[in-house]
C-alpha cells in the first residue's frame, strides 16, 4: 500500500474528509450555534417538563440495562460453559433479534402485548430487554468461555458455596465484562427513539423523542438544539466514566479456557439448560411471531387482506391513505441502494486513503467513526437545520436521505475493508514489482482481488443500516417519500384495523429483509476471514452495525 | 484435622461415549500419603475430581470416614485440592487466596490474616502477601496454591500433578518440601502423577491406575 504516490493518497484521504465536514462537521457545528443562545438554553434548563424527560430517560435506561442484565446472565452462562443441540441456533437467534430495527421491535412487542400492556412504559421496557440481551450474552458470555471452571472449583474445594463462588470468584471476574454490556445497553436505551416512538404512549418522551418532537412537531428548533446538545453531554460523562472505570478494572487475569464449553453431564445440568435455553429462545422468537401472527390476524379472522391489499393506499373507496405501503417500500429499496453504493465508494476510498496514509489515515478513522458515536436523531437533525438554506437548500433532494444513511454506514465498510487491507502481507507487491510488474499492475494483481469480498460485507451492512434507520430519517424524509420503518410507524399509530395489520406485514418484510442481510455478511464474513488471513470478526460487526439502526 | 479413610467403590465415569474410569476400587487410609500413576488421559485426574466432588459418577461410591459423600456437593465434603495449573484467584492478592478457605469458614479478618502471613512464610514467601498472584513466578504460584489448600486443614487432600512444568532444580526441591508438608500434617492425601520418582520421594504407597480397574485401562 505504501507504494502509492502520494497525490493519490492525498486524493484518497481528501475525498471522505471533505464528505465528513460538509455532511457531518458542519451539521455539528450548527447545531452547536443553534443551541448557543442564553433565552432558549434558559428556557429549556428552567422548564420543569424538561427535568421530567431526563428523568424519564435515565430510570427507564437504568431499568432497561438491569434487567437485560438480569436475564441475560443465564443464558449468557449457559451458552459459555455448556455444549448442547442448538446452541448455535440460540445465539443466532439473538443476534437475530438484536439487530432488528427498533421500529420492528416495537411492532413485535405492540402485536405481542394485551391492550391492557401496550403504549406503557413496561412495554417499552420489556421491548429493551429482549431487542439487548445478545449485547450481554455475546460480552458476558466470551469472558466467561475464558473462565477456567477450574477457579470455580477451587473454590468450592474452599468450603465456597455455588452462591458464594458466584459472588465472590465469577462475579468479581466477569464484572469488566458487565459493565462493559451494561454501558453499551444503555447508550442504546437512553437514546431509544423508534421503540419509544412505536410503543410509548402520548407522553412518554425520551429526550431523544422530545428533540423531534420539538424541532419537527412544535417547530423550536433552538430548544430542541439545546436538548440534543444536553442528551450529548449526559452520554460524553458517562463516556468518560464508562473509560475511567474501565481502565480501574482490567488487569491481567491471564483467563484462557480450559477445555471449551461441555455437553451437560448431570441430569440437573441437562434440566438447566434445557431450561434456560428454551426460555431464552421463547423470549426471543415470541415477538417475531407475534408480528406475522398479527400481519394476518383480523376482526373478520385469518386472512391475507393485509399482505394482498398492501399496494392499496384507500382505507376505503375514494378515501385514501397519504401514504402508499409499497411506495415505502420501493422508496426504501432505493434509499438502500444508493446508500449502499455512496458508502461502499466512500468507505473503499477512505479505507485505502487510512492505509496508506498511517499517521494521517489513523486521524481520518477516528473522525469517520464520530458519527456513530453520535445519535441518528442528532445527525438527522443537524441536517436538517443546516442544508435549509439556498444555495444549500438540499432537504428536498433525492440524495439527502442515503447520504444521511451513508454517513452512519462508512465505518463499517471501512472496517470491513481496513482489516483485510492490513492484512495482506506487503512482500507479495515487492515481489510483483522484482517481477516487472508497474506498482499499478502490482496492486491490482495483489491487493485488488483481496477487496471485493469485504466490500461486499459493508455493502449489505450498509444496506442493512438503510433498510432499518429510522432516527435521522425522521428528520430527512419528506410527504410521499417515506421509508419502511416510516411508513410501519405511521400506520402503526393510526386506528383501524386494517392499516395496523398492514403495519404488521410491512414489519414482518423488514424484519426478513434485515435478517437475510445479516446473515449473509455472517457468511460472507467468515469466508472473509478464512481467506485473507485478516482478524475480520463477523460476529462483533454485527453487533457494532446495530447502533446505527437504533 | 485428622486424616479421614477414603474408600471408592465401582467408581465409572463416561465422557459421551468415552468410558474414561470403569469400576474403580480405591482404598486409603487415614492420614496415608498416596501417590496415583499413569500415563496421560487415563483417568486420574478425573478420579480426583469425583474424590471432590467436582465430577459426578455415572456409578460408584465415594465414602470418606465412614460417610457416604457421592452425592454431597464439593463445598461439604472437606476435601482440599491442588490444582494442575494452582487456579489461584486473579482479582485477590496473594493473601487473600490463602486466607479464602478462613475466610469460607467464618474466621474472622484479623485472624485470618495473621494464620495467612505464617502460612506464607511457611512455604518460604514471606512478605509476599500483597502481591498480585499474576506477578509470580511458577514456583512462587504453586506454593501459595499449597498454602492455599493446606491452611483450611482439610481430612483429604487431592494434588493433580502439582509439580507438572517445573523447571528440574524447583521440581526437585519443591518434591522434598510437599513430602515434608504433607507429612507434617494429618491430612489424607492422594497426589496424582506421572513421574515414578516423584511418587515415591513423596508418597508413603504408590497405586498405579490401571490395577484399580478389574476391566482393564478405559480408553477416552
Amino acid at each position: 500500500m505504501n507504494r502509492l504516490p502520494g497525490w493519490l493518497v492525498g486524493l484518497l484521504v481528501a475525498a471522505p474528509i471533505v464528505g465528513l465536514l460538509v455532511f457531518y462537521v458542519w451539521p455539528f457545528g450548527n447545531l452547536i450555534a443553534t443551541a448557543v443562545d442564553g433565552e432558549s438554553v434558559r428556557t429549556v434548563f428552567g422548564r420543569s417538563r424538561t427535568w421530567s424527560i431526563v428523568w424519564f430517560t435515565t430510570w427507564q435506561a437504568v431499568v432497561s440495562t438491569a434487567l437485560t442484565l438480569v436475564v441475560g446472565l443465564a443464558p449468557a452462562w449457559v451458552i459459555a460453559r455448556f455444549d448442547f443441540a442448538g446452541r448455535r441456533l440460540l445465539l443466532g437467534l439473538l443476534t437475530a433479534v438484536f439487530v432488528l430495527p427498533t421500529v420492528v421491535m416495537g411492532a413485535a412487542f405492540l402485536a405481542l402485548l394485551p391492550e391492557s400492556l401496550d403504549r406503557t412504559v413496561w412495554a417499552v421496557i420489556g421491548a429493551h430487554v429482549v431487542f439487548n440481551l445478545a449485547v450481554v450474552v455475546r460480552t458476558v458470555g466470551t469472558v466467561w468461555e475464558h473462565l477456567p471452571p477450574d477457579m470455580e472449583h477451587a473454590a468450592a474445594t474452599l468450603g465456597a458455596s455455588p452462591p458464594i463462588v458466584f459472588r465472590e470468584i465469577t462475579l468479581p471476574l466477569i464484572r469488566p465484562a458487565a459493565t462493559a454490556a451494561a454501558a453499551i445497553v444503555f447508550l442504546f436505551t437512553f437514546t431509544s427513539f423508534g421503540v419509544i416512538r412505536v410503543l410509548g404512549a402520548a407522553g412518554t418522551r425520551t429526550i431523544e423523542v422530545e428533540v423531534w418532537r420539538r424541532a419537527t412537531q412544535l417547530g423550536q428548533v433552538d430548544q430542541a438544539a439545546v436538548l440534543a446538545l444536553l442528551q450529548l453531554a449526559i452520554l460524553g460523562a458517562l463516556a468518560v466514566w464508562s473509560s475511567i472505570s474501565a481502565r480501574r478494572s482490567s488487569r491481567a487475569l491471564q483467563l484462557r479456557p480450559l477445555s471449551g464449553p461441555q455437553h451437560p453431564r448431570t441430569r440437573n445440568q441437562r434440566l438447566l439448560v434445557a431450561g434456560v435455553a428454551g426460555a431464552t429462545a421463547v423470549v426471543a422468537i415470541t415477538p417475531m411471531i407475534a408480528l406475522v401472527v398479527k400481519s394476518i390476524s383480523t376482526p373478520s379472522g385469518w386472512n391475507f387482506t393485509a399482505w394482498t391489499d398492501l399496494g392499496s393506499a384507500e382505507v376505503r373507496p375514494g378515501i385514501s391513505l397519504g401514504l402508499d405501503p409499497i411506495d415505502a417500500l420501493r422508496n426504501s429499496l432505493e434509499t438502500a441502494a444508493w446508500t449502499t453504493l455512496f458508502a461502499t465508494v466512500i468507505g473503499a476510498v477512505a479505507a485505502l486513503g487510512i492505509a496508506a496514509a498511517r499517521r494521517g489515515g489513523k486521524l481520518l478513522d477516528a473522525g469517520l467513526l464520530l458519527p456513530i458515536g453520535t445519535s441518528a436523531v442528532t445527525i438527522g437533525f443537524g441536517m436538517l437545520i443546516t442544508f435549509d438554506t439556498t444555495p444549500y437548500d438540499w432537504r428536498s433532494t433525492w440524495w439527502i436521505v442515503p447520504v444521511g444513511h451513508a454517513l452512519i454506514a462508512v465505518p463499517f465498510v471501512v472496517r470491513a475493508t481496513l482489516g483485510v487491507l492490513r492484512a495482506i502481507d506487503p512482500q507479495l507487491s515487492y515481489a510483483a514489482l522484482t517481477l516487472g510488474a508497474s506498482p499499478a499492475r502490482a496492486w491490482r494483481e495483489v491487493v485488488l482481488p483481496h477487496l471485493w469480498r469485504p466490500l461486499a460485507v459493508g455493502a449489505a451492512l450498509a444496506a442493512a443500516i438503510s433498510l432499518g434507520e429510522f432516527g435521522a430519517t425522521s428528520f430527512l424524509s419528506r410527504s410521499g417519500g417515506e421509508t419502511l420503518p416510516i411508513a410501519i410507524e405511521q400506520l402503526l399509530g393510526r386506528t383501524g384495523s386494517l392499516l395496523q395489520t398492514k403495519g404488521y406485514a410491512l414489519a414482518t418484510i423488514l424484519a426478513a429483509a434485515t435478517i437475510g442481510l445479516v446473515m449473509l455478511v455472517d457468511r460472507t464474513g467468515a469466508l472473509v476471514g478464512g481467506r485473507s488471513g485478516a482478524r475480520s470478526d463477523p460476529e462483533n460487526r454485527t453487533s457494532r452495525s446495530e447502533r446505527a439502526g437504533r | 484435622m485428622p486424616g479421614a479413610e477414603v474408600e471408592l467403590a465401582g467408581i465409572r465415569v463416561a465422557f459421551d461415549e468415552n468410558v474414561v474410569l470403569d469400576d474403580v476400587d480405591l482404598r486409603v487410609a487415614g492420614s496415608e500419603v498416596i501417590a496415583l500413576l499413569g500415563p496421560s488421559g487415563s483417568g486420574k485426574s478425573t478420579l480426583l475430581r469425583v474424590i471432590a466432588g467436582i465430577v459426578a459418577p455415572d456409578g460408584g461410591t465415594v465414602t470418606i470416614d465412614g460417610v457416604d459423600m457421592t452425592a454431597t456437593p464439593t463445598h461439604r465434603r472437606g476435601v482440599g485440592m491442588v490444582f494442575q495449573d494452582n487456579q489461584l484467584f486473579p482479582h485477590r492478592s496473594t493473601l487473600d487466596n490463602v486466607a479464602f478457605g478462613l475466610k469460607m469458614s467464618g474466621v474472622g479478618r484479623t485472624e485470618r490474616h495473621e494464620r495467612a502471613a505464617t502460612w506464607l512464610t511457611r512455604v518460604g514467601l514471606e512478605g509476599f502477601g500483597s502481591r498480585r498472584v499474576t506477578e509470580l513466578s511458577g514456583g512462587e504460584a504453586k506454593r501459595v496454591a499449597l498454602a492455599r489448600t493446606m491452611i483450611a486443614e482439610p481430612s483429604v487432600v487431592l494434588l493433580d500433578e502439582p509439580l507438572t512444568g517445573l523447571d528440574r532444580d524447583l521440581h526437585d526441591q519443591l518434591v522434598d518440601e510437599l513430602a515434608e508438608l504433607l507429612h507434617g500434617s494429618d491430612a489424607t492425601a492422594i497426589i496424582v502423577t506421572h513421574d515414578v520418582a516423584e511418587a515415591t520421594a513423596i508418597a508413603d504407597r504408590t497405586v498405579l491406575l490401571d490395577d484399580l480397574q478389574p476391566h482393564g485401562t478405559a480408553r477416552r
